[in-house]
């Protein structure tokens, strides 16, 4: 099958009300076309799941700014102050949640877990309203998965089977949410019709159903 | 004492916690000034929660790579033998006790090493980020802070503010002294010369358990 297709078909697969996992890490390896295309189409009522909220400019800030989420699930909203104002304003629902626990929530949803047991937030008011497990006289939260439609990620390279390589810091939670929604999506800055070298591709192809080409 | 001069200070201290081969995590302001004094003679792995460890310092403008950053999204570098991972796998290695030691300011600070560091209730609340894991998952957690907020009292019986981590924080340096979080207490292990042990009491909540061998600060 041929996995790369244009932004606009990509984009014109997300409908309002989606829940969309987007990469990246204060915009460090957004996919930031996929992202501009979604704020012209500007599609509405959208929940983001998103290690933060960007910047109003940039990243998933601009969505944010566009008002296309009714719910944010991020570990920190602190550099887009529209996101705060949202919030405060009772615009948009918000959902703060420790950085690791987000990244295992979403991996939970990749690798078929039904969630997983950790210390983090134990006696803060994260633990509100969850479920609190002893093993070994240790307490533990438990977490469940965060699910979602779309899986909107950035990679430095893909080979025409999906198989992916990162560079740098970009690769933060983009290969954690490959796999890990419905459909997955995947913005790269070079596309290879030859395949990757197998011992270097880091994501596996079998996680991604589409590829766009990104410019920058 | 200045409040530049303090925080050099106390970040001076806290550098001789580090030991050869630790893996770091340093939270962002004063703890960041740690990096500037570890000693030559001990190799220090810096990690940086949005996905690698060996944290170098900032690239000059030829050497930038937009995609290499801290975690506060500012461009940084990569020392040889660092290596690159998605967060997955960083906050692994911050839960599986993999860091050895996370540096972090607080607002708030008990003797039961309990720590409020990331909401003050009807602000404007910008979210844990990565901080309640670290403090949860590094085996040891120093607090680097200046001793009080502008007068008003930081080391508390008990936090008021909303909780990072309960029972987590090993020890606490700011510009007065050194205090370790023990069963029984704060226990005050060195004292910043400049002071007396009723100045540093004077600022502190709980009753401080001073050390048989209560030694001399010294950075």
């Amino acid at each position: 099958m041929n996995k790369l297709i244009s932004i606009e078909e990509a984009v014109s697969k997300i409908k309002d009300g989606d829940v969309l996992m987007i990469g990246g890490f204060l915009s460090v390896g957004a996919p930031h076309n996929l992202i501009d295309a979604l704020v012209a189409k500007g599609t509405k009522n959208l929940t983001l799941i998103c290690n933060d909220s960007g910047f109003v400019d940039s990243g998933v800030g601009k969505l944010v700014v566009n008002k296309q989420f009714s719910r944010v699930i991020a570990s920190h909203i602190g550099t887009n102050k529209e996101t705060g104002r949202q919030m405060m304003e009772g615009e948009t629902e918000v959902i703060l949640t420790p950085q690791g626990t987000l990244a295992e929530q979403i991996r939970c949803s990749c690798y078929g877990l039904g969630g997983f047991l950790t210390r983090t937030g134990v006696g803060t008011i994260v633990q509100e309203g969850k479920e609190v497990v002893e093993i070994d006289g240790v307490k533990y939260l438990l977490e469940k998965p965060l699910k979602a439609d779309f899986a909107l990620i950035f990679a430095h390279k893909a080979d025409k089977y999906g198989n992916l390589v990162y560079h740098g810091a970009a690769q933060n939670f983009n290969s954690v949410m490959a796999g890990a929604a419905t459909t997955t999506i995947v913005e790269v800055l070079e596309y290879s019709e030859e395949a990757l070298n197998p011992d270097i591709a880091e994501t596996p192809g079998v996680f991604v159903n589409y590829i766009v080409k990104g410019t920058r | 004492m200045d409040k530049q001069f303090v925080q050099e200070y106390i970040a001076q201290r806290v550098a001789k916690e580090l030991h050869d081969g630790d893996v770091v995590n340093l939270g962002i302001g004063l703890p960041t000034l740690v990096a500037n004094y570890v000693p030559h003679d001990k190799a220090v792995m810096f990690q940086s929660e949005n996905g690698f460890v060996g944290l170098g310092p900032t690239p000059s403008e030829e050497n930038l790579d937009p995609y290499i950053t801290n975690a506060g999204g500012k461009p940084v570098t990569i020392k040889t033998g660092g290596i690159f991972f998605d967060s997955a796998t960083s906050f692994g290695i911050i839960r599986g006790g993999h860091v050895d030691l996370t540096v972090l300011g607080a607002l708030q600070v008990d003797e039961k090493g309990n720590i409020a560091n990331y909401m003050i209730p009807g602000k404007m609340v910008p979210g844990m980020g990565g901080a309640m894991d670290l403090i949860s998952g590094a085996r040891k957690v120093i607090v680097a802070m200046e001793h009080t907020a502008k007068g008003s009292v930081k080391i508390l019986k008990d936090c008021t503010l909303p909780l990072t981590a309960a029972n987590e924080v090993n020890l606490i340096v700011t510009e007065m002294g050194v205090m370790e979080v023990t069963e029984k207490g704060l226990v005050l292990k060195e004292i910043n010369p400049e002071f007396s042990i009723e100045e540093v009491q004077a600022v502190t909540e709980p009753t401080l358990i001073i050390a048989e061998d209560l030694k001399n600060m010294e950075v």
